[in-house]
């Protein structure tokens, strides 16, 4: 049934709820890689009672209660506006693919309740008590990330209920549902990328310092320090990213064949499938023109031997197309994890030939877009796989525009949001500059130093 | 007890639970801004709760959507299109004040325009939140297309009947919250301010209260019949109501022969609440939305339902020593409660 709905409300209902979900997804993204980078800095002060680590989880943890800050008005945001822009759409979800949901709430319920507690109460805790809350809120920023994954990876392959003849959901599994078979693979992209940004934008900013350090004082040790341990978790987790990245291709492969064959710019199907890097798609003629092919290799990925036969465009009904531009964002997420890898890989090789202390300045710097570009990527990736599922919600089930509100007026709430978002972001920026340009690394090393003797005592 | 009505119970015990601590986040903000002089002892005591609190207070409310759209998906689609306008506007004013409560605990020079902020936006939000309850008793959306008359909702008396109850109620709780916290933390002077005011506010929502029903609108009448019917409820909840307002006068043991006693006088409030607020519930029975949305039409299937309720299970079991924690160290520690 087609829904009489204009076609400029759909879009702005789209752009309206795609820029909410993009401002969260930064901040959400790096509220799940920094606390495991607290976590690791704690357990290092552990390890090596170096008091610089202690420090290091201080001022990230100043940094991520910041974010924290934005990051949960605008979550609250998305989940609001998932119900008031796109209520036909979760009367599904309510039905089907609630658990998820429901269970990712307890998971950021856990990390906003040990945020306050790591936060405000850090001082009054014992060590280990210390560390069990920054544990926990690694763990819900985690878990929460995984878990709200389980409803976008049913959005791409819904299972775990059946249709009656009249349309009416019948049959539900909701354990089924939410352990979907894109789950697995999507839930660790998630993360893993999440950790892999989480540890590049400290890398960047640690990089940043070091260049501006005349000579190597004890605050560029400082930041070497920063920079080595985000170096050594970016790298680890950055090769993890592409291959689960691989593992995530395969499931599209095998259960989303038009969203791979949109983002490899194939139209015919064919067995040695070439991949393509780059071009742009011609959309008369139909057809990939200017990328460089490599001959075999997306059959290769998609299926492990060259001869599999991966499906084209052309194989399915022209308005059940994924938009052209998914090819191109498809090629941007996978470049900068590649190039990110790379990056770790070069500084680590470095590292271990010239030692710590030759760090050379053209790494630093090329380091300092490290940071940048993983955000990108997020960004790249997220809006590759949800308008790659278009003209879908609910892939062959529900399409977009049937789940759209009959609420007109949304072009307002639109301008309105974008004005707070960009707005939001200017101030984070520069307030997150004046919280740490009143308190210099510098006078915070000397005060730690100064309270190492006289140790207060914790909360038993 | 069927699927819908367990499902309404647990939403509308987590409507009254934010509510109570909505009541009690939002008016601290007011109060944190009428007092903010920076020598002014209330403020800082009402700033004291706050800074820790408010993110949590704020993750009920994702959880009270959540919730109902898990529970109730089929009235979503009315549901959304009623409250499009007042549910963005509160998202708007959400997030402005989240971010200034992060931006005060970080940039101490801007302290001022960030309390007024949160104290702004806490009589706002709160204000937002409860116009629902007259849209959802109905006679305020277009029968063509479901979409809120918001004029409509503007001219009528019985909006700003909700609203005085709301806002009165919102100070009344969370005057009474602080008053027993700087009990807590020994601060006579705090505590001086909020008694005054809860002693203020409290008859105050009381009569509003009372006055709001006969109010009602005709495309509400079903539910003012349904209220004057559950009178009994209503009536047992104003008489512990007095009961806890008497104990700001009661007599105490204490060496310094301080008088009143705020912990009974607010653990009495929360009764009161929790008393009238299930009369309001059951007299809003069967309706979710109305008239459009019954509770019986618009519950999730029997298999959703059973495992999200295994699921607030396991929530809970993980999420209570949390709270535990978290009392220990915001609500009770003298070294956090009296710090200067």
């Amino acid at each position: 049934m087609e829904k009489v709905n204009p076609l400029d409300e759909l879009m702005t209902a789209r752009a309206l709820f795609g820029s909410s979900l993009g401002f969260h997804i930064l901040f959400a993204t790096l509220g799940v890689g920094i606390p495991l980078m607290i976590f690791m800095a704690e357990l290092l002060f552990q390890v090596t009672k170096d008091p610089d680590y202690t420090l290091m989880a201080k001022r990230w943890t100043k940094a991520q209660a910041i974010l924290l800050g934005v990051a949960i008005p605008s979550g609250t945001i998305v989940a609001v506006q998932l119900s008031l822009l796109w209520p036909n759409f979760m009367e599904w979800v309510g039905q089907i693919i609630a658990l998820p949901f429901q269970v990712e709430l307890f998971a950021f319920f856990l990390e906003a309740l040990f945020m306050s507690i790591y936060v405000y109460a850090a001082d009054r805790l014992s060590p280990s008590l210390r560390i069990l809350s920054v544990f926990f809120v690694a763990l819900g920023g985690s878990l929460s990330g995984a878990l709200i994954t389980s409803a976008n990876a049913w959005m791409n392959t819904p299972t775990g209920f059946e249709l009656a003849k009249d349309g009416s959901i019948i049959n539900v599994r909701p354990w089924e549902a939410f352990f979907n078979p894109s789950f697995p693979a999507a839930a660790i992209h998630v993360l893993l990328s999440a950790y892999m940004t989480g540890a590049f934008v400290i890398a960047s900013i640690a990089a940043l310092r070091m260049l501006k350090r005349k000579e190597k004082d004890a605050p560029y040790r400082y930041h070497r320090k920063a920079l080595l341990l985000s170096l050594a978790i970016g790298l680890v987790v950055s090769i993890g990213t592409a291959l689960n990245g691989h593992w995530a291709a395969q499931v599209l492969h095998e259960k989303q064949p038009e969203k791979l064959a949109a983002a490899e710019g194939l139209f015919e199907t064919q067995s040695r499938a070439p991949l393509s890097i780059g071009g742009v798609t011609d959309n008369e003629e139909g057809k990939l023109k200017g990328a460089i092919e490599i001959p075999g290799m997306l059959s290769f990925l998609a299926g492990n031997r060259f001869d599999t036969v991966v499906k084209g465009l052309n194989d399915f009904p022209r308005d059940t197309w994924p938009p052209f531009y998914t090819h191109t964002l498809f090629n941007l997420m996978v470049g900068i994890g590649t190039l990110l890898i790379l990056f770790a890989g070069l500084a680590w090789l470095i590292r271990w030939r010239r030692g710590k202390d030759h760090l050379p300045r053209w790494l630093l710097r090329l380091l300092i877009v490290g940071g940048p570009l993983s955000l990108l990527s997020i960004e790249f990736g997220w809006v590759f796989t949800c308008s790659g599922r278009q003209p879908w919600t609910v892939y062959n089930l529900q399409r977009t525009s049937e789940a759209v509100t009959d609420a007109t007026g949304i072009m307002t709430w639109f301008v309105l949001f974008i004005a707070i978002y960009v707005f939001l972001l200017i101030s984070t920026v520069w307030i997150m500059r004046g919280y740490f340009r009143k308190r210099p690394l510098e006078q915070e090393m000397l005060n730690a130093h100064a309270t190492q003797s006289k140790k207060g005592e914790g909360l038993h | 007890m069927n699927d819908a009505l367990l499902a309404a119970s647990i939403i509308w015990l987590f409507v009254f639970m934010y509510a109570i601590l909505g009541s009690v986040d939002f008016g601290a903000g007011f109060w944190g801004m009428v007092y903010s002089q920076k020598d002014d002892r209330a403020g800082a005591l009402a700033n004291r709760f706050l800074s820790p609190t408010w993110e949590v207070t704020n993750v009920f409310l994702v959880m009270l959507v959540v919730t109902l759209v898990a529970f109730f998906p089929s009235a979503l689609t009315g549901l959304s299109l009623a409250l499009l306008i007042p549910g963005s506007l509160v998202l708007l004013l959400l997030i402005i004040r989240s971010t200034f409560m992060v931006f005060a605990y970080s940039a101490q020079r801007f302290q001022r325009a960030l309390s007024v902020v949160s104290g702004v936006t806490g009589l706002l939000i709160p204000a937002l939140l409860v116009l629902v309850l007259p849209v959802v008793a109905g006679g305020f959306t277009d029968p063509k297309n479901g979409q809120l008359l918001a004029d409509k909702l503007l001219t009528s008396p019985i909006t700003y009947a909700y609203l005085a109850f709301g806002l009165t109620s919102e100070l009344f709780l969370s005057a009474a919250f602080l008053a027993d916290y700087s009990r807590e933390a020994d601060d006579d002077e705090a505590y001086a301010v909020f008694r005054r005011f809860a002693l203020l506010f409290g008859p105050l929502s009381l009569l509003i209260g009372v006055v709001a029903v006969p109010l009602m609108g005709a495309e509400a009448s079903w539910l003012r019949l349904n209220i004057e019917e559950n009178r009994w409820w209503f009536f047992a909840s104003a008489v512990i109501f007095f009961i806890g307002y008497s104990a700001y006068w009661w007599p105490t043991k204490r060496k310094d022969h301080k008088k009143g006693v705020p912990r009974a006088a607010f653990t009495a409030f929360i009764l009161q609440f929790f008393l009238a607020s299930a009369a309001y519930g059951m007299s809003h029975l069967p309706y979710l939305l109305y008239p459009t949305y019954t509770l019986e039409e618009s519950v999730t299937n029997h298999n959703t339902f059973v495992s999200l309720l295994y699921s607030y299970g396991i929530g809970l079991a993980i999420l209570v020593p949390g709270f535990y924690l978290f009392w220990r160290l915001f609500l009770k520690d003298k070294r956090y409660l009296s710090q200067e």
